[in-house]
């Protein structure tokens, strides 16, 4: 597993037991939360929805970018799909490497690439009742207003 | 003598996040006389009344990322993809 899908909790603690390595000096762990607002708007819950195969896809490229790229050991991250409550862990991205440098650069990287990259999209549910496809708001017609 | 008549390909088009909800399906299959996805974003973009701009999207084509510009094919699979959201 380079990048996964998981429509249940992401088991952090699994996740990183499995990277451990006794010829790493670092390792370092990028995790994305569900915030409780979003431009001034109080969230009660988000739900991610992805174009599985083709998330996948391009997640593992990313993986492999990170690891042609950087100097490191290994790397994985998982995405969250389907509804999600505050505080829940939507993605997780870890890197291990001999030294730190490199680990927080791919990491930053990875992170980056994913949510710029793979098609997976969160929708917001607000406390007004109202929801929002979170950057797909201001696409219509105005281009000046993006 | 009169033009030829123009090409009909079969495609299948699957809905994503903001597109599946304005479109109000997942997927379909449709005819089309389009001859580039682009040309095709137009159609279902009037159909449908998507206000997603095409500057906005990205296309897929049987499971991979594609240029505007690309040619459609008998038995495609495209996917109009939205500005995306993950992290």
């Amino acid at each position: 597993m380079l990048f996964d899908l998981s429509s249940t909790p992401i088991a952090v603690d699994f996740l990183r037991q499995g990277m451990m390595s006794q010829d790493c000096g670092g390792f370092v762990a990028f995790e994305g939360w569900v915030r409780d607002y979003n431009e001034g708007k109080a969230v009660l819950r988000l739900e991610y929805e992805a174009y599985a195969e083709l998330a996948i896809l391009e997640g593992r490229r990313i993986i492999h970018e990170a690891l042609d790229q950087f100097p490191i050991k290994d790397v994985r991250s998982v995405h969250r799909v389907g509804l999600l409550d505050l505080k829940e862990v939507a993605v997780w991205v870890g890197v291990s490497a001999i030294h730190r440098g490199e680990a927080f650069d791919a990491c930053r990287y990875v992170i980056d690439e994913i949510k710029s990259r793979v098609p997976i999209w969160k929708k917001e549910f607000f406390a007004d009742g109202t929801t929002a496809w979170t950057r797909c708001q201001n696409c219509a017609g105005d281009i000046g207003n993006k | 003598m009169s033009p030829p008549e123009p090409l009909v390909r079969q495609v299948r088009l699957r809905y994503f996040a903001i597109l599946r909800e304005h479109a109000g399906i997942s997927c379909e299959e449709r005819e089309t006389t389009s001859t580039t996805v682009e040309e095709l974003y137009g159609e279902i973009k009037e159909e449908k009344g998507f206000d997603l701009e095409k500057e906005f999207i990205r296309v897929a084509c049987n499971g991979d990322f594609v240029d505007l510009d690309c040619s459609l094919a008998d038995g495609d699979e495209i996917v109009f993809i939205p500005p995306v959201a993950g992290g």
